[in-house]
């Protein structure tokens, strides 16, 4: 009985995508010539939006974003997701990524994936990987639509932290000694949670943040 | 600067050990990236490293003699079949200090040996460093160490670094008679034939250690480098009186009863500066005008640059060392003559131990090559290897004093050695137990993903290594009564390291006399190049 975990974050620590990506996908998929137009047209207009927001403040940005997927039905969004990750994630995966996993496995960790992320599209993620769990965030569905909305707490920030900490009561882990993953200084909560955090190819932020507190810097290819 | 005439005493020549007297010139030192220029107290003995031996006259018709006349096995090319899987084990860059100019002596074996292989129809061969725990060495380092032409007929697919933790990279052979793990890289262990390819730069290196140690893993390596052992080994360079070798010995065995290896050891001398820096080999007695000159400019020089920029301006002077000895066949008699040329190339009699030891510390370690000499770094060469260069009786009393010339700096490369950082600064703090420490947080280190992963895709150490460079000055810890670090520019590493610090060595030797006595014998062991004492 593993007493830690490994808590990997996914967009940009264990892939080069993000969610715009996977929400690009779907864009791409709404079923109908008209719809996929209109999606792909309002997607790509909002791009610069997507970024900006993304750079000033996660939580905003998933907020805003989710709000994308208003209407779209889940049974279609689950089925899209396996294709998804063919053919976006999969592709997008380090391929250094599984050995690091491999790795926490042997070393006695549960492994489990922390992503602001909807949790339906890290599932097909999560199963390849071999992850024992999943914390994500999960979209409100009314009548089998999707609302746009996402149950709160929405993962991320410090709410990634908190949701580590639960997961390790829950499951009687030890926090101090479980390891945290992650490429962005918005996951510095979370980092600073777990007794060791490790910085994956990190923006300039969180790299500077990982010198001063001597974290390991892993740059995964 | 004093007159020439007057520091030009009448003394012994012939001898390693000058007495300091009235008179006797100041002693150029190591210090880290720089240098100090000390006057000792009257009465002072120092040692001084042997004159360079002869090297010999063709070093590839040495390795060919060597090979064709072996210690205990038959010639090499008896053992060569056509269609046979061979594997080279390489030492690492570990060795010797400072990389040596090239040609590297491993070099001209391979190219020997590889021949030969070609010549008889070997064409399945491998080359792999055996840098066990030690990090990867870099492409660069890889095709300087082999040269352009065998790098680029081997780089990447079949000239590569050991990988410790791939977990199909590993065979388990069977344990000793003391319960030892023996594991071995699982290309040399399915090999028809290996050939150690060795540099033997200090006896510690070489015979049993090279396999034992070199394509071994974690599992296999923490039965000897662990606290215990090292607190039964009164000096790692001689191997009657090492428990680390023995236990390599133990495992060697056992890997030598199931895999047919052929050892090719090399000897150096200690030719390790050339020009312009040849002077720093010399005794202070035997500098002309223009080395003293050389000295004050190459001091005043390394004192105004930023320390990463000495590092490299030191790190860039490649050593000019001649090959004294090629020996070639079975472990033990092979590494046997080894032994031999070795010591007399670096053993100076001595008579007694002495009260207080001093130490200067360059900047460089067999872990720091191309990188920073951390304090843990400082720590090992002051503790574990200056203080183990003897033949079973250290130069320093038990409870004596050591000074150790070292600003004691805190940095640490986070590329190289990022788990020291976190032993430094998380565990020390903690306890310096050596004991506590393996037994609480070793495997923990060990087995740390992120600390693996860099170890295997990038250039660090492994993560449990920290703690050997901590065992490793763990006999010298339980021996000397004080260590001083003088010259240190900060508090807290001598504090972190249980260490006092002074500003001068000219306050270390008052402090170490206080707590000696005002009689206490002092001895300086000018180092670099390599010196050991054989204490009567």
């Amino acid at each position: 009985m593993p007493s830690k975990a490994a808590f990997f974050d996914v967009d940009g620590t264990l892939v080069k995508t993000n969610v715009v990506h996977v929400y690009a996908y779907y864009a791409m998929n709404r079923g109908s010539v008209l719809g996929i137009a209109g999606r792909t047209l309002s997607t790509a207009l909002s791009v610069p939006l997507f970024g900006a927001m993304d750079t000033l403040d996660r939580k905003t940005f998933n907020e805003f974003f989710y709000r994308y997927y208003a209407g779209l039905s889940e049974d279609r969004l689950v089925t899209i997701a396996e294709d998804m990750f063919e053919d976006v994630l999969k592709p997008a995966l380090f391929e250094q990524s599984q050995d690091l996993i491999d790795q926490a496995r042997r070393s006695g960790c549960k492994v489990v994936l922390v992503t602001g992320a909807l949790d339906f599209t890290m599932r097909p993620l999560a199963r390849h990987l071999g992850c024992d769990d999943l914390i994500a965030n999960k979209m409100q569905f009314v009548g089998g639509k999707a609302t746009g909305k996402v149950i709160p707490p929405i993962i991320e920030g410090a709410n990634k932290a908190n949701a580590i900490r639960a997961y390790c009561t829950k499951e009687g882990l030890t926090l101090d000694k479980c390891h945290g993953y992650s490429d962005s200084a918005s996951d510095y909560a979370m980092l600073a949670v777990v007794g060791r955090p490790t910085a994956v190819n990190p923006d300039l932020r969180l790299r500077s943040i990982a010198r001063a507190y001597n974290w390991p810097i892993l740059d995964l290819k | 600067m004093r007159p020439f005439k007057t520091l030009q005493k009448l003394y012994d020549e012939e001898s390693q050990v000058v007495i300091t007297e009235k008179g006797s010139p100041p002693r150029a030192l190591f210090y880290g990236e720089g240098f100090l220029q000390e006057d000792l107290p009257v009465g002072t003995r120092v040692i001084f490293p042997r004159p360079p031996l002869a090297g010999v006259p063709n070093v590839k018709a040495a390795i060919r003699w060597a090979i064709n006349h072996p210690e205990g096995m038959d010639p090499l090319h008896a053992l060569l079949k056509p269609g046979m899987r061979l594997t080279c084990v390489i030492d690492d860059i570990s060795v010797p200090l400072p990389p040596m100019v090239t040609p590297d002596v491993r070099q001209s074996i391979l190219e020997v040996v590889l021949e030969l292989a070609a010549d008889s129809g070997v064409d399945d061969v491998h080359l792999v460093i055996a840098n066990a725990l030690h990090r990867r060495m870099t492409e660069a380092e890889m095709r300087r160490m082999v040269g352009t032409k065998i790098f680029d007929a081997y780089y990447p697919d079949r000239y590569y670094n050991h990988d410790a933790e791939d977990p199909d990279g590993i065979v388990a052979l069977e344990r000793t008679s003391h319960g030892e793990e023996v594991s071995v890289n699982r290309r040399v262990a399915e090999s028809d034939l290996i050939i150690y390819v060795n540099v033997n730069f200090v006896p510690m290196n070489g015979g049993h250690k090279s396999m034992g140690t070199g394509v071994s893993n974690y599992a296999s390596l923490r039965h000897h480098h662990n606290p215990k052992t090292i607190r039964e080994s009164d000096s790692y360079m001689e191997p009657k009186a090492s428990a680390l070798y023995r236990s390599n010995e133990r495992i060697g065995r056992n890997i030598d009863k199931h895999l047919k290896v052929f050892h090719i050891e090399t000897t150096l001398n200690n030719r390790m500066f050339g020009a312009p820096v040849d002077f720093l080999a010399k005794k202070e007695e035997d500098y002309t005008e223009a080395d003293r000159l050389k000295f004050q400019a190459m001091r005043y020089a390394l004192s105004k640059m930023p320390r990463a920029a000495a590092r490299k301006v030191l790190n860039a002077i490649p050593a000019p060392y001649d090959v004294t000895g090629v020996y070639a066949g079975a472990t033990e008699p092979a590494h046997q003559k080894t032994l031999e040329t070795s010591w007399k190339q670096y053993v100076v009699p001595v008579e007694g131990q002495s009260d207080i030891v001093i130490f200067p510390i360059p900047f460089i370690s067999p872990y720091s090559v191309n990188s920073i000499l951390n304090p843990l770094l400082v720590q090992v060469m002051g503790l574990g290897y200056f203080f183990n260069l003897n033949r079973g009786v250290p130069l320093v009393k038990k409870g004596g004093c050591l000074i150790l010339l070292h600003p004691a700096y805190d940095e640490f490369d986070p590329e190289h050695h990022p788990s020291y950082i976190e032993f430094f600064h998380r565990l020390l703090p903690e306890t310096r137990d050596s004991m506590k420490l393996e037994h609480k947080y070793e495997k923990e280190f060990a087995e740390n993903p992120s600390y693996v992963h860099l170890y295997r895709k990038g250039n660090a150490y492994h993560g449990v290594h920290p703690f050997y460079m901590w065992y490793w000055g763990e006999n010298g810890r339980q021996h000397v009564g004080k260590v001083i670090v003088a010259g240190a520019e900060n508090n807290h590493v001598p504090a972190l390291l249980g260490w006092d610090r002074t500003d001068t060595l000219t306050e270390a030797i008052e402090e170490a006399r206080g707590f000696m006595g005002r009689s206490a014998t002092i001895s300086l062991l000018r180092i670099a190049p390599t010196v050991m004492v054989d204490v009567k």
